[in-house]
This record gives structure tokens, sequence and C-alpha cells, in this order.
């Protein structure tokens, strides 16, 4: 798009400038307004939590109790219940959103590709309470019965695998944090593979090479740090997840040994538990708890975005 | 398309026989084919569950009713209409914010001054949702010592405004610059020329974007637990006091254990869906043939 004249030096002298000037101001504080309403955030956890801080210092973050009786409060389970049941998730829903995305994007046609990622897009938008109710009535006890129970009658002798399993707990959690991030990585994944200049399939192509050859030796290498930013940006959004979790992790207190463990997330015990806290010492160690929720999802967003900002730069020099 | 003509270097053939090559393309079809099918046994199988058992929960009382005070029966009125009243507010708040906000992003801000806002805006899309509710909490229930639907609807707002600053700003980039030049070149002041040339061919899209961002904030059940609270009272327009909303009503039956209530849930759930979905589909599928004309 060519801009022949810059709009900013086209006004009137002869009009007043006043309104023009009022409107740039106005929309202006707005814009400003955005960025005070983060740092506000991050203000505002950080000087309700100062108490929790000042008691326990960074023991708070290693700390292995929470015990409101006492008024003894560590972050360690939930950070540890936040990190595995994430990691859970990652596992489960990278290998199958980027083999998704990559029949989306090269196998698939158009007349199937345009209506499947629809179908895949709208799952994003089903509220996390609803995958919840379902997680608990349905998915759930699915688990116990097949996947969970066949698991720990297999493997049950290595520690991580220990029974028994209730269908509610980590890996429940994990699943349902699965389902619920793979439309972030399938639909950012297709829309990096499908940018790959066509030149680079062609030349490969020019050579002989089969579809999944141009695939694993061209397309991907090429979209990798677009991939990798998708799968952060999917592991940022099961960081934060909070209601479909808090229905299904149980609550546990302790840091799980088990994948079958019932456990708490960052989120989750800051739902469940926030009500019932007494104002004080309490409620700033949930305030605490969602401060370093807050700096983890913001670090890890950051980080995502750089790749997917690489990842479109390359393509772009590419083209 | 003639393959087959063009020699293969010697290496790639010496590397792996013809027929094992293509084997190994046609299995990986099969495989991602297969993962593909396993991405949408979820939706399909939670649309049909939702429907089956939501659809069975149906009746007269559950949208006419507000819940008893003790035990099991009544309905969700208290819910629906909160949801509604809640979503109406944060609406009327997030709105104009957020469209200032991209209108000067897109339209006025310097290149430095638009990351900067942009970015915080990304971040801001990243968030937590139960964070952005204990946020308001610190301000808005905290200093009261009372839980009040203002807060949620303002907790609602700060999650609705970066998605429509956002779509806002994207949509307004498609709108051609010779529009605004030769509204400017008429003597047309700056003000007129964003809001009745720019903003008015970008508002299908830009709607587009709010309703989405309803949607959104119709289903966000975290940050009205420490705001909204919930109500089992019905509450019409009082948002200095508690009020219930159908997601928070979801959450709170299904974790009761009577199974009368949990089959209100999936009552409210199949309500709420259907409204999600419906503003998702209608949305989107404009926006698919928008695209493609």
């Amino acid at each position: 798009m060519t801009v022949l004249l810059d709009p900013r030096r086209l006004q009137s002298r002869r009009l007043s400038r006043l309104p023009d000037r009022a409107f740039v101001g106005g929309t202006g504080a707005v814009g400003a307004g955005i960025v005070a309403l983060l740092v506000l955030i991050l203000v505002l956890l950080a000087t309700n939590s100062a108490l929790t801080w000042q008691t326990f210092g960074l023991s708070f973050v290693t700390g292995t109790v929470w015990d409101p009786v006492a008024a003894v409060y560590g972050a360690l389970p939930f950070i540890a219940g936040t990190i595995f049941s994430s990691a859970i998730a990652i596992v489960i829903a990278a290998p199958i959103g980027l083999l998704t995305a990559i029949f989306l994007a090269e196998y698939a046609s158009r007349r199937i590709a345009v209506p499947l990622t629809f179908i895949i897009e709208l799952l994003a938008a089903i509220p996390s309470v609803v995958i919840g109710l379902w997680g608990v009535f349905v998915l759930g006890p699915f688990l116990k019965v097949t996947v969970e129970s066949f698991m720990v009658d297999a493997f049950g002798w290595i520690p991580i695998f220990r029974g028994p399993a209730f269908g509610i707990g980590l890996f429940a959690a994990g699943v349902i944090l699965a389902i619920m991030i793979l439309p972030t990585i399938v639909t950012i994944s297709r829309e990096i593979l499908v940018a790959v200049p066509p030149a680079q399939r062609e030349a490969m192509y020019g050579l002989g090479a089969t579809r999944w050859e141009v695939i694993s030796h061209v397309v991907v290498p090429i979209a990798r740090s677009g991939i990798i930013g998708a799968i952060i940006l999917g592991l940022g959004r099961a960081l934060g997840e909070t209601l479909a979790v808090t229905m299904v992790i149980g609550n546990g207190q302790d840091i799980p040994r088990s994948l079958f463990d019932q456990a708490q997330t960052l989120s989750s015990k800051i739902a469940t538990s926030f009500n019932e806290s007494e104002v004080g010492l309490q409620t700033s160690s949930l305030i605490a708890l969602g401060l370093i929720l807050l700096v983890i999802t913001i670090v890890i967003n950051v980080v995502a975005r750089v790749f997917v900002g690489h990842a479109t730069a390359a393509e772009a020099g590419l083209r | 398309m003639t393959a087959a003509a063009v020699p293969i270097p010697d290496h790639l053939r010496r590397a792996s026989g013809r027929e094992r090559r293509a084997v190994v393309d046609r299995s990986m079809r099969i495989v991602t084919l297969a993962c593909t099918v396993i991405a949408i046994i979820p939706l399909v199988a939670l649309l049909a569950f939702v429907t089956i058992n939501g659809v069975a929960a149906l009746n007269v009382d559950l949208i006419t009713k507000p819940p008893r005070a003790l035990g099991i029966g009544g309905g969700a009125v208290t819910a629906i209409t909160g949801s509604i009243q809640m979503v109406a507010l944060a609406t009327l708040i997030a709105v104009p914010v957020g469209l200032s906000a991209g209108v000067y992003v897109s339209e006025l801000a310097g290149h430095r001054t638009a990351g900067v806002i942009r970015f915080a805006a990304d971040v801001l899309v990243g968030i937590p949702s139960i964070l952005v509710g204990v946020f308001v909490f610190t301000f808005l229930v905290l200093p009261f010592k009372q839980y009040n639907a203002f807060a949620g609807s303002v907790a609602l707002a700060v999650i609705m405004v970066p998605v429509i600053m956002r779509t806002t700003e994207e949509i307004l980039k498609l709108v051609p610059g010779d529009l605004r030049e030769a509204s400017l070149a008429l003597g047309i002041r700056r003000w007129r020329t964003v809001l009745s040339v720019a903003v008015r061919v970008g508002w299908p899209g830009i709607l587009t974007g709010i309703m989405l961002a309803v949607a959104r904030a119709a289903g966000e059940t975290a940050p009205l637990i420490m705001t909204a609270l919930g109500s089992r009272l019905l509450n019409i327009g009082d948002f200095g006091r508690p009020m219930d909303a159908l997601p928070l009503f979801i959450y709170q039956n299904a974790r009761q254990p009577y199974p009368a209530l949990n089959e209100q849930a999936w009552g409210a759930a199949f309500l709420l869906l259907l409204a999600v979905l419906v503003i998702n589909i209608l949305v989107r599928a404009r926006s698919l043939r928008g695209t493609s004309r």
C-alpha cells in the first residue's frame, strides 16, 4: 500500500485544530490506559500480597505446607501441580496438534481443510466450565475404566503410575488441558505451515520427493520456530486455565507423587479457596499464588510471541 | 505434474527404494488423518453429551424460577438474568474503551507507541482470567467488604477490552488508505475521517470482534468467583450486591452431591453452550464469506 501523502500533514490550517487534537488526545489516553492497566494488575497483585512476602520471603515459593490453621503458607505443591498438569497436556497435545496441522495444511484438500479448521476453532470457543462439567461426569469416569486402569495394571509397580486411579486427579486434568490447548496449537501451526513459500516445496518436488519428504525435510524445518511458538502459546493457556482443571483435578494439598494423585494448580487453588479465606495473611497468600502465576504466564507469552514473530519475519524475508 | 519424468538424483535413489518411500508417504497421510480425527472426537463427544443431558434437563422451571433457597428444585432464572445484565454492562464499558484504543493504535499513534500498546494488549489477552478477577477484587470488593455485580462486570470488561482493541486494529488495517486520503483531500478533518470513513467501512468486521468478545465474556466463570460471587436470590439491576451468572450456576451445581442439581447444571450448560456457539458460528460464517469475496 503506497501512501502518497502522509495524512498527518494534511490538516488545513484554516480549520481549527482543536477537535482533532481532542480526538487524538482522548483516544491516546485510552491507549495509554491499556498499558497502565497491565502495570496496575502487576502492582495491585504485588502490593496485596506484600504481607505474605514480608512474612515468608522467598521461602513462600519453596514451602510445601499450606496450613491456614497454623498460618503457614507455601506454594510449591501448587506450582508442582501447575507444571505437571501442563506438562502432561503438552506431551499429549503437541504431537497430535502438529500432525493435525500438517494434515490440514498439506494433505487435506481445501474443501475438507476449511470446515475442519472451523470445527477445531470452535472447540476454543466452548466455555471452560462446560468442558469441566463434561470432564467430571463423562471424561473422568471414561478415563478411569480405560486408560488409567490399564496404566495402573501394567505399570503400577513404577511409583509415578501407582494407583488407585479415580478418574479425578492430575492425569485427568492433563487430558482436559490437552483438549483445551489443541485448537491453539493446531490453528497457529497450520497458519505457519500454509505460509511456507510454495517455491521451497516445488524445488523439492522437482527433485522427485514424496509429499512426506517435502513436509519433513522442508516445510516443517522452515516453520519450526513458529511451531515452537504455537506450542509455547498452548503451554501459556494450559498454565492459566482454571475452571475445567479445578473441576477434575480433585483437591490434593501435597506435591503429587503419582500421575493419578489428586492435586491443585495455582489457579485452581485460588478458585477453590478464595471465598473461604480470611482477609489477612490467607488472602494475601492466595494473591501471592496469583502473582507467581502472573509472572510465569507473562514470561511464557512473551517468549512465545518472540518465536511466532521470528517465524513470520523469516517467512516475509523468504517471500 | 510430470514428476516421474524428472530424473531423480542418485543419492535419493540409493538412499531408499521408491516403493518404500511411497509407503512411508501413504502411512504418514493416514497417521496425520488419524490425529485429526482424534482432535475432533472430544468436540463431538462434548456436544453430544451436553445436548443429550441438557435437553433432558430442560423444563419451564429452569428458565422461569429461581433456585430453592434450601434443597433441590427451582431453576436458573437468577443465573440467566444475571449473565445478561453483567455481560451487557461489561459490553457497555469495554466497547468504547476497546474501540478507542484500537482506533488510536491503528490510525493515530506513531510506530513505536503503537508497538508498546499492542504488546500490552497481547500480554493482557494471555493473562489467566482468574487473575483478572483477583485484580478487580483488590479495588472493587476488598475496600467495600461486599461482593458485587459491578466488580463482576468490570472484570468481564477487562477481559473483553484487548480482544475488541486487537480486532478493531486488524480490521482498520484492511480499510484502503485511498478512502482516507480522499476524505482528507476534501478538507474533512481527521477525527471525522477516522470515524465516518475508516470505522464506518470497517464496522461489520469490528462488530464481529465485539460479538466474539461478548461470547467469551458470557462463558467466563473464574473472574466472577471473587467479584460477583453468585447468588440464589433474583437480582435485577442492583449492581452493588452479589449476582448469579450461568457459568457460576453450572460450576456450583456440578459440585453438589445431588443428581437433581447436577441435572440443572447440564441444562444450564446446554443453554450457555447454545448461546456461545450460535454467536460464534453466525459471526465466523459471515466473516468467512467476507474473506472469500
